[in-house]
């Protein structure tokens, strides 16, 4: 037994040495998002017509859609002095309990009117049960057509931007002749919303904010395993 | 209600307010969780725990396979009736101090599995402190819950724990425990975690 084999012990540092030097992959969250997926289903939002009108017209096709049950929906006669929605009722009680939602995007594929869209917003979490039941009064957009960011929920700069991502990603009809065919009404804010790119290889990532992730992903993966290190 | 021993008896001065505070800080540095993913749930609890999110960050990476080593349980998953006796006595087996996370809808409310074999709510079963949303939820929301869950053990108070019967978050409320603890307007000051 020699001196070298006792140094043959830090031989066994050889893997964690290499490791040192491969980038790091961890995203850090509390400081920074990773990036989310161009059709990612988050917390909802009730969309408004751009004259301020909601788009809700309490047909409750949303909750006898979802397969969760977590949606309460009751409609009721517009007042026609100052009417809330532009046809004849409206969503008079519209509540989502998010410890029963599971993100299915059936309540936006049900939607005559778009009024409930998704945001991509994921980051949030209760400590009662009364906090997961949000109202009316909580989804609505406000009047600048964004969402409204409640205490418990991590809202980050321009993620309020992107709220229907999966609505605008297909045709209301189903068939793919329509694809990219904008089939929707204007949105308080934002007015008439392009197409999601991502489809039949059109991106138009900057009119959508969308983020190719494969992209992202492929940077943190060393060379040798054929990604590209940034 | 019983008589508070130990540390209730002491008057709150400038000494014990900062051993309450290096106490507080102790124990949201360095919580262990117990395994305990039951579903899909799991996956996404795991991912958190790999390098990609890694809450080793936080001081919570070793998973505890033991909960007599574990002070918080993360209910990952679908609880059948079946398991929540086998639940409550992993919880009863945790010592003091310990938390809940309850995540996913499945583990929060029993989610679209409106069932006969599903605990709706493991807050049926053990005190949950933080709910996760999603389904599951993605390892971001469970780092969210867990800072939420770092913002109520700081903003907390050491001595009174919650009733030992489930039932739900809420239960810890002002006015039920006299000492020298100032009973707080709500449980837990709320805010984004950063």
């Amino acid at each position: 037994m020699g001196i070298f084999d006792d140094l043959r012990f830090f031989g066994g540092f050889k893997l964690t040495l290499k490791q040192v030097l491969e980038p790091r992959v961890t995203r850090e969250y509390p400081k920074e998002k990773q990036p989310k997926p161009p059709r990612a289903h988050g917390r909802h939002v009730l969309n408004r017509y751009e004259d301020g009108m909601e788009k809700c017209i309490g047909c409750e096709l949303c909750a006898a859609v979802c397969p969760a049950d977590c949606i309460y929906v009751r409609g009721a006669d517009n007042n026609p002095d100052a009417p809330t929605s532009p046809g004849e009722r409206f969503g008079f009680v519209y509540e989502i309990n998010y410890l029963r939602c599971i993100h299915c995007d059936l309540c936006v594929e049900a939607c005559p009117t778009e009024a409930i869209t998704e945001s991509k917003l994921f980051e949030f979490s209760f400590t009662s049960r009364a906090d997961a039941i949000y109202t009316k009064a909580e989804l609505v957009v406000d009047d600048e057509g964004r969402p409204q960011h409640l205490p418990w929920e991590d809202w980050r700069e321009g993620e309020d931007q992107h709220t229907s991502g999966w609505m605008r990603a297909t045709a209301p009809n189903g068939a793919a002749q329509y694809e990219g065919e904008v089939q929707w009404s204007g949105e308080l804010g934002h007015g008439v919303r392009p197409p999601e790119a991502g489809q039949s290889g059109r991106r138009d990532d900057e009119a959508t904010g969308n983020i190719s992730v494969r992209a992202v992903s492929r940077n943190k993966i060393p060379v040798r395993l054929g990604g590209k290190v940034r | 209600m019983a008589s508070w021993t130990g540390l209730e008896s002491l008057n709150h001065n400038f000494l014990t307010g900062k051993l309450e505070d290096l106490v507080k800080w102790s124990r949201e540095h360095s919580m262990w969780p117990a395994t305990f993913g039951l579903a899909c749930c799991a996956i996404e609890m795991m991912a958190a725990g790999a390098a990609d999110f890694d809450l080793a960050r936080f001081g919570m990476e070793v998973f505890r396979p033991s909960p007599r080593q574990a002070d918080l349980m993360i209910v990952a998953g679908r609880v059948s009736q079946k398991m929540a006796p086998v639940l409550r006595q992993v919880y009863d087996q945790m010592v003091e101090p310990k938390w809940v996370i309850s995540m996913g809808v499945c583990a929060s409310t029993g989610g679209m599995f409106n069932n006969y074999a599903i605990v709706q709510g493991v807050d049926q079963v053990v005190p949950v402190d933080v709910y996760a949303p999603g389904c599951p939820p993605s390892p971001q929301t469970l780092m969210h819950a867990i800072l939420t869950l770092h913002e109520k053990v700081r903003t907390g108070e050491i001595t009174r724990r919650r009733d030992a019967a489930g039932a739900g978050a809420g239960v810890d409320l002002a006015g039920e425990v006299p000492g020298w603890t100032q009973p707080l307007e709500r449980p837990v000051h709320i805010g984004t975690p950063r």
